[in-house]
């Protein structure tokens, strides 16, 4: 009974050891939501939402400051995304988001600068100022367009 | 006896061995799958398998994890190697974290944690219970009104199914954390970009499908081996043989189904 006794919790062990590495990959490497999401969520509309999704990087100054919770198509031609900012983030009223790249090749992210309005955006308001992804394409193509005239 | 030999031609005999063998295969899979269900229906009845499933987890889970640390770790490790000589080429080491994560959780994890459960403990369950049969222990069981397929096959394939999962949790968490010495501390990547690229670009999804191809492999090497065991010819050659086949199988069919599972649900 003794040898059963250790086995039991040798099994026990194991198979805690097992479910920790399960949590480990799940809540820091996998990023699980779920359990009480914190921050507030911001709207913002944008005419060309390029590339960025659900899960994508908020920035600002360059440091992660929340997460896309939704990208949407409203009234079939601009996308509407929903932004979740951590709450110790406090944005203003008259603040400006505009789609960016990380690196050359790297994933999409939106940048939020900051305005000069000393009131702040409420939970569930809209980010006015948006500016959409630079398409290099377009880019070129209106620089050789307007070349030729 | 000339006159009772049916001649036949060559094109006859080929298509009959085809034949023949096509119909052996489905009457296995068959076989195979009807005693694996008919074993898991018995697990909500009486009597209650619950010492044996505790005696077949620690045999099978925690007898495994030796080898389970010692391959996780190593796979790391040659990954960081050969993804840090790669991506230097593109001057992108920082997605070294990225690269050795992905690759672990969504494929080496599952399918090399498979690989070494099948060796380590699916080779045992179908030699200790092709030796049962052997030496009639199963019908010694059967004798004493307790039902082998709920005594002997049930905790078995329960405790494979429950004990990959976690094998391979633990091979991934040790694949990383060997990648992270091996990129960081012996080749010299941000220690932060290792973290934070790996953390960035590995979503939920990715976890997800290490984690179903890892129970659906558990199913796959718990319901082989204990059916190559069961039906195991009982001569010493025939256990030899089925234990045989059984690796070769539940390792071939984890690849199998490890590619349509990444192709169609994944």
């Amino acid at each position: 009974m003794q040898a059963y006794r250790r086995i039991e919790m040798t099994v026990g062990a194991f198979v805690i050891v097992g479910l920790l590495a399960i949590t480990w990959l799940a809540v820091k490497v996998g990023q699980v939501g779920g359990l009480g999401e914190s921050g507030y969520s911001l709207v913002a509309n944008f005419d060309d939402a390029g590339g960025v999704r659900k899960g994508s990087d908020i920035m600002m100054a360059g440091v992660v400051i929340g997460r896309i919770d939704s990208v949407k198509l409203t009234d079939n031609d601009h996308a509407t995304m929903l932004l979740r900012i951590n709450n110790d983030v406090k944005i203003t009223e008259d603040a400006f988001a505009s789609v960016r790249t990380k690196g050359i090749i790297g994933d999409r992210y939106i940048r939020i600068t900051q305005g000069m309005e000393e009131e702040i955006l409420e939970a569930g308001s809209e980010i006015e100022e948006t500016e959409s992804a630079i398409n290099i394409e377009d880019l070129i193509s209106k620089y050789i367009f307007s070349g030729k005239e | 006896m000339s006159e009772l030999t049916i001649k036949q031609s060559g094109p006859a005999i080929f298509l009959g061995r085809l034949g023949r063998s096509t119909l052996r295969g489905c009457e296995q899979l068959g076989d195979a799958t009807m005693l694996g269900f008919h074993a898991l229906s018995l697990i909500f009845s009486k009597p209650w398998q619950g010492k044996h499933f505790v005696l077949q987890l620690y045999a099978l889970g925690v007898g495994s994890l030796a080898i389970i640390v010692i391959t996780g770790a190593f796979t790391g490790m040659v990954l960081a190697l050969q993804g840090y000589y790669t991506l230097a080429k593109f001057g992108s080491e920082s997605l070294l974290g990225a690269g050795v994560g992905m690759s672990i959780i969504r494929e080496l994890g599952p399918v090399l944690g498979a690989f070494m459960i099948i060796g380590r403990a699916g080779s045992s369950i179908t030699a200790e219970i092709g030796i049962m049969r052997v030496t009639e222990q199963t019908d010694a069981l059967e004798m004493m009104a307790v039902n082998p397929k709920q005594r002997i096959l049930l905790p078995r394939i329960v405790a494979v199914i429950l004990a990959v999962p976690l094998l391979v949790a633990i091979f991934d968490v040790v694949g990383i954390g060997t990648g992270y010495i091996v990129g960081v501390e012996l080749l010299g990547v941000n220690p932060g970009a290792y973290m934070a690229e790996l953390v960035a670009k590995i979503s939920m999804h990715d976890m997800y499908g290490g984690w179903v191809k890892s129970v659906v492999f558990g199913f796959l090497i718990g319901i082989i081996c204990t059916y190559m065991g069961y039906r195991a010819v009982p001569t010493t050659e025939g256990v030899a043989q089925a234990t045989t086949q059984a690796v070769v199988i539940s390792s071939v069919c984890v690849l199998i189904i490890d590619y349509i599972l990444t192709s169609f649900f994944l």
